[in-house]
């Protein structure tokens, strides 16, 4: 393996194992997408309709809101003990640490994401079967424009002061247009349409992470440096 | 650097632009049949959002710049054409509101190129928070540039987005000069306009830069940086 | 092994490193002494290539660290007040991520004799949250070690050990010193890190106002020098 991509692969081993034995973000997520599901009955359960149209919208906002949690921590480890300095001094090129910094957000953030949906599925009534092959499409690459960009922005704000206040700030700007994708595309997989019907959303998404990918990949030495 | 009679005469320059541009507006251009005068507003809001898009394009080359050369000229440009950015963006919504109140009967339409540039205003305002929160000039340099080229790739992406979006929503009429042929005197009343703003903004920045490098020089001196 | 000539580093207005100068020939152990706020710990991030100064050169084993930090960063272990320890890791996935990243044997054969040669093998296998800071120290002793590096930076490696600890850090050192490293130890303790040093500098103010042997220079002679050189804070500073 190359140095490089067994680099990649042990930040990812590290930051899944770490989350795992913390458990700190998969439990707050968790039963924060089960509070967004309560939330949502309550104020729309009544109106079949209006919750069906809603719907797309809703589980966007349940994930971004989860993975602004997810993704504000990502660096949070390395803050203890000087971990951040030890990154600092491993010789090589840092994007592998972005890169599997990334893949483990995107890992958890997908595991979240499956449980809301699955929740949403169960308790709303909502055929997700049919919309199965177009999620399985849409969720990926939504996940992956939002965790692209939160991945190095978190680095950046971990740095700085009042971190909790500026990441959203930062973030979720950015975040719109792929939202609006990701909803749009998302409508048109729950309405049972063809996948086909969501072709430009699904193009703009792919290229939009794309983008954001080779940025991070390209600037991520200039944040850990900083 | 730019000499300060330059400066100077940039600056009166740009005065006669603007009031050439005024008149014009005023004087030379035709009345709207349907909206009356208030549409002589879009004789500022369409200067002023493309205006916004040259700031923010400079951000982006400002910040290319900083994170390839270490050079703190590259920063100041970044930071100048952000404040000024934000700056033109903010009367490019204004005069939106404006316009579309009289019009529309509201203070907000969810119009492609209002929502677009509120969308980048978040963004470029975050750019600014950031900026804010870092004191040590090499790290804020960095971080600035990395959130700058993400809200710079970001303008196309805001840009096909919402406009699909809108496509599909919403088809109220559009804010801006009527789709071609442009009848002459609104397209010269525009052009002119535009140039005084483009002329506003380049003195503007000028002067903006100098005060970044003065207050940078009483601060104890620019570092020299490798 | 360790060249560098006047290291400047300035933090915005504010210049905690004022042309320092030093010179660590291979087998030696150069103890970085001073008052807090002296500059010590950025004196020490600087030759780690963790910090650019904002002037100055700095050689490591040959290599110019500034222009190629990571070829370095290849030759140097640090060990800093915080030890790069992961808390909710064990003593051998720590050890096992650290030399990932840097490329070495993560054996596990590897990584279980590195624990041993710290004496940390019998907990190879708990968290590191529930060991003390001596036994961190320890840990990051041995990731620096499992490559195998020409110079060792470290920062107040003493504090927190108990004798037994204490002694085992000397007997390390010296042995490092034997096979031809060098060290630089940056400490507030006089007597413990002078068992092992061969020169020692003071740092006051960012500036380097002493340099010599570490041959008799005792706990009151210490006392003296810092009583006489304590200086003004650093300049720049209002």
């Amino acid at each position: 393996m190359t140095g490089y991509a067994r680099r990649v692969g042990i930040v990812l081993w590290k930051d899944l194992l770490v989350e795992r034995r913390s458990k700190e973000s998969l439990n707050a997520l968790f039963f924060f997408g089960l509070l967004l599901l309560f939330l949502f009955q309550f104020s729309l359960g009544s109106d079949r309709a209006r919750l069906e149209s809603a719907l797309p919208g809703m589980l966007w906002l349940g994930f971004v809101l989860a993975g602004l949690l997810g993704l504000g921590r990502s660096f949070l480890a390395e803050r203890e003990n000087d971990c951040w300095e030890g990154l600092v001094l491993t010789a090589g090129d840092k994007s592998a640490i972005y890169l599997g910094k990334l893949a483990a957000n995107v890992c958890v953030m997908g595991a979240v994401e499956l449980v809301i949906l699955l929740l949403f599925g169960l308790f709303f009534d909502v055929d997700l079967g049919r919309a199965a092959a177009g999620l399985a499409i849409i969720l990926p690459l939504g996940t992956l424009g939002l965790a692209a960009v939160g991945t190095l922005f978190a680095a950046v704000t971990a740095q700085v002061r009042a971190r909790e206040l500026l990441f959203p700030v930062l973030l979720l700007p950015v975040q719109v247009p792929v939202l609006l994708a990701t909803v749009s595309a998302t409508q048109v997989a729950l309405a049972g349409q063809p996948l086909g019907d969501a072709a430009p959303w699904l193009r703009l998404l792919a290229g939009a992470d794309l983008v954001y990918l080779v940025i991070g990949i390209l600037t991520f030495e200039f944040v850990l440096e900083g | 650097m730019a000499r300060p009679v330059a400066i100077r005469v940039l600056g009166w320059l740009a005065v006669l632009a603007l009031l050439a541009g005024l008149g014009m507006a005023f004087g030379y251009a035709p009345r709207e049949a349907i909206q009356g005068n208030v549409q002589r507003i879009m004789y500022v809001h369409v200067p002023a959002v493309l205006t916004a898009y040259l700031a923010f394009g400079l951000v982006l080359v400002g910040s290319i710049g900083y994170l390839a050369s270490s050079r703190a000229g590259w920063d100041r440009l970044a930071a100048s054409a952000a404040e000024l950015g934000v700056l033109f963006t903010g009367i490019t919504i204004a005069s939106g509101s404006i316009w579309g109140k009289p019009t529309w009967g509201t203070w907000w339409t969810w119009d492609a190129r209002l929502t677009s540039t509120a969308i980048l205003f978040l963004v470029y305002v975050g750019y600014l928070l950031l900026r804010g929160l870092v004191d040590e000039p090499e790290r804020r340099g960095r971080f600035a540039a990395v959130v700058g080229i993400v809200g710079a790739a970001n303008i196309p992406i805001v840009h096909f987005s919402v406009k699909w979006w809108r496509a599909l929503h919403q088809p109220s009429t559009i804010l801006g000069p009527e789709p071609s042929p442009i009848a002459a005197p609104i397209a010269a009343a525009l052009l002119v306009n535009w140039v005084a703003f483009t002329l506003l903004f380049a003195y503007l920045l000028a002067r903006r830069i100098e005060i970044a490098r003065l207050e940078e020089a009483a601060m104890g001196g620019v570092l020299r940086a490798r | 092994m360790i060249a560098a000539a006047g290291l400047r580093k300035a933090f915005g207005p504010v210049l905690v490193l004022d042309e320092v100068s030093l010179d660590v020939p291979a087998g030696q152990c150069l103890a970085l002494l001073g008052p807090n706020g002296a500059g010590k710990t950025t004196l020490l991030r600087v030759l780690a290539t963790v910090t650019r100064p904002s002037a100055g050169s700095l050689r490591i084993d040959g290599v110019d660290a500034l222009c190629d930090p990571d070829a370095a960063r290849l030759r140097i272990g640090m060990v800093a007040h915080g030890s790069y320890v992961y808390e909710d890791l064990t003593a051998v996935e720590n050890l096992r991520f650290w030399g990932a990243m840097a490329g070495l044997d993560t054996s596990p054969e590897r990584l279980r004799e590195r624990l041993q040669a710290v004496e940390l093998d019998t907990v190879a296998d708990d968290r590191a949250r529930t060991f003390s800071s001596g036994m961190k120290r320890r840990l990051a002793l041995a990731r620096v070690t499992l490559g195998r590096p020409r110079v060792l930076l470290l920062d107040e490696p003493f504090t927190g050990l108990d004798r037994r600890a204490q002694k085992w850090l000397d007997e390390f050192l010296l042995a490092f010193k034997a096979g031809g490293g060098a060290v630089v130890l940056a400490t507030h303790g006089f007597t413990s890190a002078l068992a092992v040093a061969d020169r020692a500098i003071i740092l006051s103010g960012g500036r380097l106002v002493l340099d010599r042997p570490a041959a008799g220079l005792g706990r009151d002679e210490l006392h003296r020098l810092y009583d006489d050189l304590i200086e003004a804070p650093p300049v720049g500073r209002p």
